[in-house]
């Protein structure tokens, strides 16, 4: 059944011809392998380059160094068991990849949280997102060298994992929602604390876009690089910023009723016509923003009580099929649970962003220059445990 | 079974505005093709259609639905997990643990009473449910909008502009688990059948060259499909749903087969 290296190689001959560069000069290329471990593949990613000259014939990425088997795995546990596994998919923003799962089980179940515990729930989101893109805002500096603004990055993140650390408990892996509510209520203090670090959140935007957006040197090595129009983005399922960069108005938070309280807030969903590396770096700076927004609107209206549904000791999902996707820092990621009426999901099919992000360069690698690779790789912003699952 | 599904949801209380002309589109579209149906209104529409018709009911998602927005595509195999042995061990536990329960709130009111009069009336619900959700074919339980066989693929698409989707199931022949490819309508459906292929074993015609995408090339067996063992737990059944350690104090069962059931 397994495909042969004959069979490989006349794929791979074929998708070169298709590129339509320089076929003829094909024989006389070569490879190059960036990774699996290279600073430029956030984890270990390795991407196989047929190069003629500076210029890319064709790019294969090799993923499943990380594959861990979550959906395997999520069929021998309970569901409280399952939140565990899945904060390691998108390790940058942990609480993110609870909350659609949590919210596909209490929907099966027919339970819903306090109006408290989804504040809270909102809140930590958001707060993961703006961990999370902080990261890669100071990240892509660092891949078209300029070594200043991920030091920044860094710097300012700790103030945000630090507010997560207090609420949660866990820096990176907060396994802090509950079906039905949350783990526990906030800290004493804590809403006056991030209040202030929401300042400093903006204030590190308003730096990086100093340092980076006007800089020339990050202007040429963007503007017009690895520009995706917005029907292939579709086609291949492309998501958050990287598709609103291609123009494509499109979030969840604001489109999708949710039981999370985004739509009691005002924010902007910023969309960019170009498509291509810079404005998806633009998108997103404007997405931390947006973020910082969010979360000082719904601190201002924090409702109290409680922060737990009556639930059952032992927890059991009625027979169902539901399907939850929330807008996280990636793009949108969704749970298709199917459940038998078990302790845990009979099956669940867990979407996530970067999988289908990262199936473009194929696509999108064909005839860009070399240095251009890692740009494009840098500005489709994927993590590896989001698409290796 | 298709019958029973149709006559069954077709009374939606409030007509769904957005995907009641989807599904009416298909069904005009498909005729008998459309083999079952789930429509939720406001929340969700599942529609189940024949393997000839795969790649055309696709298509006219696609074009005539403005679907064009690639979700995910996947499998489902509904033969029930041998891999639940300690099942058995939780419900157990879970009766003590009622048992205690019961005896601290019995002087915290009636309510409890009524509580498990309603949870053994959810039983008896639940068993009846569990009857009607068998698949006459297979004998095994499915899920939404029903299933002839033990393999399923599944697909979401997504309209972002009306802000609606729906998932398309098609059922897969056991002994050969064949379906078009949608890599000509959805370039993204690549990835998501090479994943399909090597977890399920699942073989899609059309596509430009299903190769292993995370497991290393040579890997046997199919992880995904409900028989294949998960060998870390058998080796060391902890934790989670195989559970199966005896307490101490216990014997330990020398009849317990940690393989049994697993082919």
């Amino acid at each position: 059944m397994a495909i042969t290296e004959r069979q490989r190689s006349a794929y791979i001959a074929a998708t070169a011809a298709d590129a339509r560069v320089n076929v003829e000069l094909e024989a006389e290329g070569m490879t190059l392998n960036i990774g699996p471990q290279h600073p430029a593949t956030h984890g270990t990613l390795r991407i196989v380059v047929r190069l003629d000259g500076e210029q890319v014939l064709w790019a294969e990425p090799v993923a499943g160094y990380m594959h861990r088997g979550y959906e395997k795995l999520t069929e021998v546990r309970t569901y409280p068991q399952i939140t565990t596994l899945v904060n390691r998919i998108d390790w940058l923003g942990s609480f993110c990849n609870e909350v659609p799962f949590i919210l596909a089980a209490e929907k099966l179940m027919a339970i819903e949280a306090p109006p408290r515990a989804q504040h809270i729930r909102c809140v930590l989101f958001e707060l993961g997102r703006i961990a999370n893109l902080i990261l890669f805002l100071g990240d892509m500096g660092v891949q078209l060298g300029a070594l200043t603004p991920v030091f920044f990055a860094f710097r300012d993140r700790e103030h945000v994992l630090n507010l997560i650390e207090a609420a949660t408990g866990g820096r990176f892996h907060p396994n802090f929602d509950r079906i039905g509510g949350l783990k526990e209520d906030l800290p004493k203090g804590w809403i006056d604390e991030t209040k202030g670090v929401l300042k400093k959140v903006v204030g590190f935007c308003d730096e990086i876009e100093d340092l980076l957006m006007g800089n020339e040197i990050f202007e040429q090595r963007t503007r017009g690089i690895g520009v995706i129009p917005p029907h292939i983005a579709l086609e291949y399922g492309m998501s958050g910023a990287n598709a609103r960069a291609s123009g494509i108005d499109f979030d969840l938070r604001r489109d999708e009723p949710s039981p999370l309280p985004w739509s009691q807030c005002d924010f902007k969903v910023w969309t960019h016509p170009d498509g291509d590396s810079f404005a998806r770096y633009w998108v997103r700076l404007q997405e931390v923003r947006e973020a910082a927004k969010i979360v000082e609107q719904l601190l201002g209206t924090m409702p109290s009580g409680t922060i737990q549904a009556k639930v059952p000791r032992i927890i059991k999902v009625p027979p169902g099929e539901a399907w939850v996707h929330t807008e996280n820092p990636l793009g949108e990621m969704g749970y298709y649970l199917v459940s038998q009426g078990g302790l845990g999901p009979f099956r669940c099919k867990i979407r996530t962003p970067s999988f289908s992000n990262v199936s473009i360069t194929p696509w999108l690698l064909r005839g860009v220059f070399v240095p251009d690779v890692i740009t494009i790789l840098a500005s489709l912003y994927f993590i590896l445990g989001d698409i290796d699952r | 079974m298709a019958d029973d599904t149709l006559e069954a949801t077709a009374e939606p209380e409030a007509p769904d505005m957005l995907r009641q002309p989807m599904l009416d589109l298909l069904q005009s579209e498909l005729g008998d093709d459309v083999l079952a149906y789930d429509l939720i209104p406001g929340d969700e529409l599942v529609v189940r259609v024949e393997r000839t018709a795969w790649r055309r009911a696709v298509a006219l998602c696609k074009e005539r639905l403005g679907l064009t927005y690639f979700c995910f595509l996947s499998g489902i195999d509904w033969k029930p997990n041998p891999g639940l042995l300690g099942e058995k061990a939780w419900e157990a536990e879970e009766a003590v643990i009622e048992a205690t329960e019961g005896a601290l709130d019995a002087d915290a009111g009636d309510d409890d009473a009524a509580g498990a009069d309603a949870a053994a009336a959810d039983d008896a619900a639940a068993e009846d449910a569990e009857a009607a959700a068998r698949s006459p074919q297979t004998g095994f339980r499915t899920g939404v909008a029903g299933g002839e066989s033990r393999f399923q693929v599944f697909a979401r698409l997504y309209n972002v502009t009306t802000h609606v989707g729906l998932t398309l199931k098609v059922d897969l022949d056991e002994a050969e688990p064949r379906i078009e490819s949608l890599v000509p309508l959805y370039r993204g459906a690549d990835w998501h059948e090479r994943e399909a292929w090597e977890m399920y074993g699942f073989d899609f015609t059309g596509h430009p060259g299903l190769r292993h995408l995370y497991l290393p090339s040579g890997f046997e067996g199919y992880p995904l499909r409900k028989d294949f063992p998960l060998l870390a737990r058998i080796v060391k059944p902890w934790p989670g749903l195989v559970d199966v350690e005896p307490m101490p104090g216990e014997e330990a069962d020398p009849d317990a087969d940690p393989l049994a059931g697993v082919e």
